[in-house]
C-alpha cells in the first residue's frame, strides 16, 4: 500500500535554516509553495493597478490619474496577472500535485525547478522597476502592439527582458514537468490512467514550450526595432506592423489556452470527489484536452478579425475557432454528468468548481459570439472582450486556482479550514465577481471601447456598478489569506483522505504530506483513482 | 445625471430593455443594454447575427444551467442520494458532439454570407481616405460619382469645449455639454465631421500615419483598423440622414480615448451642394495660397 511505502520514508528532513530550506530547495512541495506565495504577492499587485483603473473609470471625467499613467495600469495590470498570478499559480499546483499523482518521489529535474521559480522575482523586479523609471512603464497595451509601444522609454527595455525570464522560466518549467510525467510515473500508472489534472499539465507543458520561444522572437524584435535600427514592424523601413500581431498572437491564442487547460483538470479532480461518482467519459476528457490544444494553433488571427485580412482568412479563422466550443462542450456536459445521479455534497472547494462550471460557460458563450466574424467586427477591442477574457480569466483560471488550493490545503498543512468562512469567501467573491464583469457586457455593446480612461456619459452608470464590484473584489485576497492563516494556526487536524470522496494516489499518504513521499513507489490500485475504471 | 435617481434610471431600463430588439439609436443610451441595428444594411445583418448567436447561447445556457440546477437540487447526500457507478455513455457523448457541431454551422452558415457581403467593395460611387493621427482624423474626399474631388479634406478632432471638460482636475462638468439635438455629447463630438450622403455606397480607404488606430462607428455596424503602411478598404451605404457617432478603438497612446468620429449624412442633394462649396472654397484658399507665393520679393529684403 502506498500509505505504507510513504510512513516509511524518512520524513522531515527539511533544511533547517531559512535560506536552506527556499533558496537552495530542490524539493517539489516546497517549490510549489514558493511559486503559490508568490502568485499571491502578484495577484495583490495587481489587483492594486485594477484597483486605480476602476477608481479612474467609476465616473466620467479624468478625476484621479493622467491617461498616460491609465495606460500604465491596464499594461502592467495585465502582464502581472497573466505572467505572475495564473500561470505561477498553475505551475505552484503542477509542482506540489504532478509527483504525488502519479507516485513520484520529486520532479525528475529538481535543481532546474529551483532555478525555474527563482528567475522568477528578479524577472518581476526588472518588470515593477519601470513604474519608477522616467519615462513610465510600458504603456502600450500588454500585447505590445508596434509601432506605439515602441514609444515609450526605456522601460520597455526592461519589459523585454523581464519577459524573456519569464519565458525561460515557464520553459524550463515545462520541461520538467514533462520529464517528470513521461519518466517517473508509478508502475501502473498508465498514461491513459493518469488523473485528468496530469493530463492537463502534460498538454499545457507541450504548449508553452511551442510558443514560448515565439513571444520570445517577437520581443527581440521588438527591441532591435527600437534600439537597433532594424525594421521589422516598422513600415518606412518596409516592414509590416501587422506581421508582428500574427506572430504575437500565435503565442498568444495557445497562452489563452496555458491558462485555462490547468483548470480544466483541476475541476475534473473536485467535481468527482464531492459527487462521490468516478469522473464521466475520462477518455473523452482527455482528447478533449488535446484537440483544445491542437486547435489553439490554428486560430489566433480571430484576434485580429479587423486589421484587414483577406476574406479567405476571416473565413478560416471564424470556423476554426467555432470548432473549439465543440472539446470544451464535451468537457462541460460531462462535469455536468459526472455530478448527476452523483451524492452530492458542498464544501468549499466544490463551490468553487460550480462556479467555475457556470461562469466559465458564460466566458464561453461569449466566446462563440466574438467568433462570429461580422458580429465581431462590432465587439472588437470593446468592453464586450473585456468582460469576455475577465469571466475566462477571473470566474474561470482564477475561480479553480482558488477551488484547488481549497481543496489540497489539507494535504499540503495537515489542516482543515473553516469551511463557512470559505463559503463566505465563496459568496463575497461570486457576487462582486459578477457585479464586477456582467455590466461590461452592456458596456461595450452600447459602444464603450477598451483601454480609455473616461467614456461618454451614457456609460456612467454601468461604470459605477463595475466599480462597487471591483471595490468588493479587492477584499477577497486579504480574507483568502486570513482563512488559510487561521487554518494553518488553529485548524482542526485533517485525515489523509480529507474529503471522503477523493480518490488518487495524493490521498494515501497522511496528510500533511511527508517533506519526502512515494520513495518506493506506490501500488496503483484502479479502484483509487477518481475516474475509476477506464479499462473499457 | 448623477447615479442618484436610481429608480427613474430603473423604468428607463425597463423601456430600454423593452426596446432593445428593435429601436435604432443614433447614439448611446444610458442603460443600453445591447447592440442597436444601427442604420445600414450591413449592421441590420450584424446585429441579426449577433442575437441569433445570442440566442443559441441563450437555448445551451437554459439546458445545460437547468441540468445543472436539477442535479443540485435532486441528487444532494443530505437527501440520501446515493452515488451511481458508472462512467460512460459513447452514444450520449457522440451526440453532445454531434448537435453542436450542427448548432455551429446553422451559425456559420449566415455569417459567412454577410461576409462576403461586406468585403465587397467594388461597385461604390465615392471614395473617403481617412487617415489617422495621434490623436486625430483626417478625412479627404478622393472622388464623387466617377470624377475626382479637388481637394476637399480636412481634419477632424475632439471640439475644445470637450478638450477643456475632459482635463484631470477641470472641475468642468461632463454632464454640462449636450449637442444640438439634446445628446449628452461629451468625449463624442469633433470641430469638424464627416459629411457624407445618404443613400450612397461610399468607400473608405483607412490608413494611418504614426500608429495603429481604428475607426468605429456602431451605427455602421465595423470598424477597420487605421494601420501606418497599410491601406485598407471597407464601405457603407447610410439610409438615414442624422448624425452618427463613434471613437477610435484601438489603443493609440495617451489620449486614445479622446479621439472621436462624427458622420454626419446628409441628403443626396445637401452633400452636393456642400461638396462644391467645399470645392470652390478650397479653389479660393489655392489661388490666394499661388498668389502669395508669387508675389515679387521686393527690392533689397533678402
Amino acid at each position: 500500500m502506498a500509505t505504507h511505502a510513504a510512513t516509511h520514508d524518512h520524513h522531515d528532513e527539511k533544511p533547517q535554516g531559512f535560506l536552506d530550506r527556499w533558496l537552495f530547495t530542490t524539493n517539489h512541495k516546497d517549490i510549489g509553495t514558493l511559486y503559490l506565495v508568490f502568485s499571491f504577492t502578484m495577484v495583490c499587485i495587481g489587483a492594486a493597478m485594477s484597483g486605480v483603473i476602476r477608481a479612474e473609470l467609476m465616473k466620467p471625467g479624468l478625476q484621479l490619474v493622467q491617461p498616460y499613467f491609465f495606460n500604465e495600469m491596464t499594461t502592467m495590470h495585465a502582464l502581472v496577472m497573466i505572467f505572475g498570478a495564473i500561470m505561477p499559480a498553475f505551475v505552484g499546483l503542477a509542482n506540489w500535485m504532478v509527483p504525488l499523482m502519479i507516485g513520484a518521489p520529486d520532479m525528475a529535474l529538481p535543481r532546474m525547478n529551483n532555478w525555474s521559480f527563482w528567475i522568477l522575482p528578479f524577472a518581476f523586479v526588472l518588470l515593477l522597476s519601470t513604474l519608477f523609471m522616467p519615462g513610465g512603464a510600458p504603456a502600450g497595451g500588454w500585447t505590445m502592439y508596434p509601432p506605439l509601444v515602441l514609444q515609450g522609454g526605456n522601460g520597455i527595455a526592461f519589459m523585454i527582458f523581464a519577459i524573456h525570464l519569464m519565458g525561460i522560466s515557464s520553459i524550463m518549467g515545462a520541461i520538467n514537468i514533462i520529464a517528470t510525467i513521461l519518466n517517473m510515473r508509478a508502475p501502473g500508472m498508465d498514461l491513459l490512467k493518469m488523473p485528468v489534472f496530469v493530463w492537463s499539465w502534460l498538454i499545457t507543458a507541450f504548449l508553452l514550450i511551442a510558443v514560448l520561444p515565439v513571444l520570445a522572437g517577437a520581443v527581440t524584435m521588438l527591441l532591435t526595432d527600437k534600439y537597433f535600427g532594424t525594421s521589422f514592424f516598422n513600415a518606412a523601413g518596409g516592414g509590416d506592423p501587422v506581421m508582428y500581431q500574427h506572430i504575437f498572437w500565435f503565442f498568444g491564442h495557445p497562452e489563452v489556452y496555458i491558462m485555462i487547460l490547468p483548470a480544466f483538470g483541476i475541476i475534473s479532480e473536485i467535481v468527482p470527489t464531492f459527487a462521490r461518482k468516478p469522473l464521466f467519459g475520462y477518455k473523452a476528457m482527455v482528447y478533449a484536452l488535446a484537440c483544445i490544444a491542437f486547435l489553439s494553433f490554428i486560430v489566433w488571427a480571430h484576434h485580429m478579425f479587423t486589421v484587414g485580412m483577406p476574406l479567405g482568412g476571416e473565413l478560416f479563422f471564424m470556423y476554426a475557432t467555432m470548432l473549439i466550443a465543440v472539446p470544451t462542450g464535451v468537457k462541460v456536459f460531462n462535469w455536468l454528468t459526472t455530478m448527476w445521479r452523483g451524492s452530492l455534497t458542498f464544501e468549499t472547494p466544490m463551490l468553487w468548481a460550480i462556479a467555475f462550471v457556470i461562469l466559465f460557460t458564460i466566458g464561453g458563450f461569449s466566446g462563440v459570439m466574438t467568433a462570429v466574424v461580422p458580429a465581431d467586427f462590432q465587439y472588437q477591442d470593446t468592453y464586450f472582450v473585456v468582460a469576455h477574457f475577465h469571466y475566462v480569466l477571473v470566474t474561470g483560471a482564477l475561480f479553480s486556482i482558488i477551488g484547488a488550493i481549497y481543496y489540497w490545503w489539507p494535504k499540503w498543512t495537515g489542516r482543515m479550514y473553516n469551511d463557512k468562512w470559505g463559503k463566505i469567501h465563496f459568496w463575497w467573491s461570486v457576487v462582486f465577481a459578477n457585479v464586477l464583469f456582467f455590466p461590461q457586457h452592456f458596456l461595450g455593446l452600447a459602444g464603450m471601447p477598451r483601454r480609455i480612461p473616461d467614456y461618454n456619459v451614457a456609460f456612467a452608470d454601468f461604470n459605477f456598478i463595475s466599480s462597487i464590484g471591483a471595490f468588493g473584489m479587492f477584499f477577497t485576497p486579504f480574507m483568502f489569506f486570513f482563512i488559510l492563516w487561521h487554518s494553518k494556526r488553529h485548524g482542526a487536524k485533517a485525515d489523509a483522505r480529507a474529503w471522503d470522496g477523493a480518490r488518487g494516489l495524493e490521498w494515501t499518504v497522511p496528510s500533511p504530506a511527508p517533506y519526502h513521499t512515494f520513495s518506493t513507489p506506490p501500488l496503483v490500485d484502479d479502484s483509487l483513482l477518481a475516474h475509476g475504471d477506464v479499462s473499457h | 445625471m448623477k447615479f442618484g435617481g436610481i429608480w427613474r434610471k430603473a423604468g428607463a431600463w425597463a423601456a430600454a430593455s423593452a426596446l432593445a430588439s428593435g429601436a435604432a439609436w443614433a447614439n448611446p443610451q444610458p442603460w443600453q443594454l445591447n447592440l442597436t441595428s444601427g442604420v445600414t444594411d450591413t449592421s441590420r445583418q450584424v446585429y441579426g447575427l449577433h442575437m441569433l448567436a445570442f440566442w443559441v447561447c441563450v437555448g445551451i445556457g437554459v439546458v445545460v444551467f437547468g441540468a445543472m440546477i436539477v442535479a443540485m437540487v435532486r441528487f444532494r447526500k443530505s437527501k440520501g442520494a446515493v452515488a451511481e457507478t458508472w462512467s460512460h455513455n459513447t452514444k450520449l457523448e457522440l451526440v453532445w458532439t454531434v448537435i453542436p457541431v450542427l448548432i455551429l454551422i446553422s451559425l456559420a452558415w449566415p455569417a459567412t454570407r454577410t461576409m462576403i457581403r461586406m468585403t465587397d467593395t467594388s461597385g461604390a460611387d465615392m471614395t473617403v481616405k481617412i487617415t489617422a493621427y495621434q490623436w486625430k482624423w483626417r478625412y479627404d474626399y478622393v472622388d464623387y460619382q466617377g470624377k475626382p474631388v479637388n481637394r476637399v479634406g480636412f481634419i477632424s478632432k475632439l471640439d475644445s469645449e470637450n478638450d477643456r471638460v475632459r482635463q484631470l482636475g477641470s472641475g468642468l462638468d461632463p454632464w454640462s455639454l449636450k449637442s444640438a439635438d439634446g445628446f449628452d455629447d461629451y468625449l463624442l463630438n469633433v470641430d469638424h465631421p464627416l459629411v457624407l450622403p445618404a443613400g450612397v455606397k461610399v468607400r473608405f480607404v483607412i490608413t494611418a500615419d504614426d500608429v495603429i488606430h481604428a475607426w468605429w462607428v456602431p451605427q455602421l455596424g465595423w470598424k477597420q483598423d487605421a494601420i501606418p503602411g497599410i491601406v485598407n478598404s471597407q464601405w457603407t451605404q447610410i439610409d438615414e440622414p442624422g448624425i452618427y457617432r463613434g471613437q477610435c478603438a484601438e489603443l493609440c497612446g495617451q489620449d486614445h480615448g479622446f479621439m472621436p468620429i462624427v458622420v454626419k449624412a446628409v441628403p443626396k442633394a445637401e452633400f452636393e451642394q456642400w461638396l462644391t462649396a467645399q470645392e470652390a472654397a478650397s479653389a479660393v484658399d489655392q489661388a490666394a495660397h499661388t498668389a502669395q507665393t508669387n508675389v515679387p520679393t521686393p527690392a533689397g529684403r533678402g
